[in-house]
């Protein structure tokens, strides 16, 4: 089976950030500076994915404007004809500097907030003052006639919040909000005991979301994400292992997923050594996964299986220490009710502390 | 946006800022690129979205469907262009 081209490509340029948060999404083992892919190389890598047929490009981090070259890389994508997005704290970038982002090709910003309150928010980032810089850098991508998305990461600590931040996000003018729960690999997984929701907390929120979608219809599109340990069906990850989406690593390596790594039994390609269409067609870890033919019952025999494609590849590792198992967030899953007893658990009894997400606490995690 | 836009006849539908009619070379379809969003458009989808200039009002645009299109009912036309248009107001990938 010849895989059709990805859809978009998410390019983590660093993994630098002077945020913390418990739950981000780079690996355990984040790479560091000197590690980085320099700006030729990531120039390279924008220009093959536009012959491999991506459209979009999302510039992520950790923090992209650590990296001085974003302007240079911005650019690189426009003239390709990439659709630009750049995934951002906020806390880093001036007026002057996202204005040269937009004069460069950038089309649209997405803008992370850690509740809707600064005491609140500032604690979960680990980062004071965070807060009030994003508010003024919202009111600068606006002021610059860019497209913004606000995205809320919600979990047990922040849940009570939700409806204020649907108000701040129609404040500041944004046009989207994502309110995503947690989704626990890596980071979010270390700090899962105090992350969880209740179901009562998760109740309240997907009510919340479906009151204010018929109330800003045409206003502020609202993306909610449940936390799947909840759910009765697993989420379609991706849009299915390898059928959709590549994920470029700080040092180069390709992975179909931003977590991807977390997999630790996979061997990842990296564009520094490969074409990245060999990679995308031929790699291992993208075959690994793509289509149906890996499935384990009872997904072989489910008609929902080209649906949600077996779910998340990483969760089922994380839970049963088996990436090919059936993820147990389906109900359908022998691993679903124990998982469902873990939420249950953390909600109920987990602390408030943090692990916060820094290269300290990366080098004091044991097997790293 | 303060309040949701409400296409009517004289209202003048064009891509919302920062929206992309792009052709998809390696599928051979042609797309609108938005934030977190790529819309793949059926030949009708584009042939409506292609006669959105930022000069031709509503129904302008129908009656150029209507005059590429002398099959197809007038009312017809019009009501599913109407409601396309309005469904892509709604998500954002057109103003008016």
């Amino acid at each position: 089976m010849i895989p059709d081209p990805p859809f978009a490509l998410l390019v983590e340029l660093t993994h630098r950030c002077p945020l913390q948060c418990p739950y981000c999404s780079n690996p355990l083992d984040m790479e560091r500076a000197a590690g980085e892919m320099t700006t030729e190389e990531w120039c390279g890598v924008i220009r093959q994915a536009a012959g491999l047929g991506c459209m979009q490009i999302h510039f992520s981090g950790g923090e992209p404007t650590v990296r001085p070259d974003l302007e240079i890389l911005v650019a690189e994508a426009a003239a390709a004809g990439l659709y630009t997005n750049l995934i951002t704290s906020g806390v880093l970038c001036d007026r002057a500097r996202l204005e040269r982002l937009a004069a460069a090709g950038l089309e649209h910003v997405q803008l992370s907030f850690q509740g809707a309150t600064a005491p609140i928010a500032d604690r979960i980032a680990g980062y004071a003052g965070g807060h009030e810089k994003k508010l003024s850098f919202a009111r600068d991508v606006r002021a610059a006639g860019l497209p913004l998305t606000a995205n809320f990461v919600v979990h047990r600590q922040n849940a009570h919040q939700l409806d204020a931040m649907i108000d701040m996000a129609v404040e500041m003018a944004a046009e989207r909000i994502e309110i995503a729960n947690v989704q626990y690999y890596g980071w979010a997984l270390k700090n899962r005991a105090a992350l969880m929701p209740s179901r009562d907390q998760l109740n309240v929120m997907i009510e919340s979301v479906s009151a204010a979608r018929e109330r800003l219809k045409g206003i502020l599109a609202i993306d909610f994400v449940v936390p799947d340990y909840y759910a009765r069906r697993p989420k379609p990850c991706m849009g299915g292992w390898g059928q959709r989406f590549l994920n470029i690593s700080p040092s180069g390596k390709v992975l179909p997923c931003h977590a991807a790594e977390s997999i630790t039994t996979l061997a990842f390609d990296n564009v520094r050594e490969k074409p990245l269409d060999d990679i995308w067609l031929n790699g291992p870890a993208f075959r690994a996964f793509r289509g149906t033919d890996w499935m384990p019952e009872p997904c072989r025999a489910c008609d929902r299986k080209e649906i949600d494609w077996g779910g998340c590849r990483c969760q089922a590792f994380a839970i049963t220490g088996d990436a090919a198992q059936t993820d147990p967030a389906c109900a359908l899953s022998k691993n679903h009710s124990r998982l469902v007893a873990t939420a249950l658990e953390d909600a109920q009894s987990g602390g408030e502390d943090f692990v916060y997400r820094n290269f300290r606490s990366a080098k004091a995690l044991p097997g790293l | 946006m303060t309040e949701r836009v409400l296409l009517v006849g004289d209202s003048v539908p064009r891509l919302a800022p920062h929206r992309r009619l792009r052709r998809d070379l390696q599928r051979g379809v042609w797309t609108v690129q938005a934030p977190e969003r790529c819309f793949i458009l059926d030949e009708t989808a584009h042939a409506i979205l292609s006669r959105c200039d930022g000069n031709a009002s509503l129904a302008a645009i129908i009656a150029s469907l209507c005059a590429a299109f002398p099959d197809a009912p007038h009312d017809t036309i019009a009501a599913d262009v109407t409601h396309l248009l309005q469904d892509l107001a709604d998500k954002g990938v057109v103003a008016a």
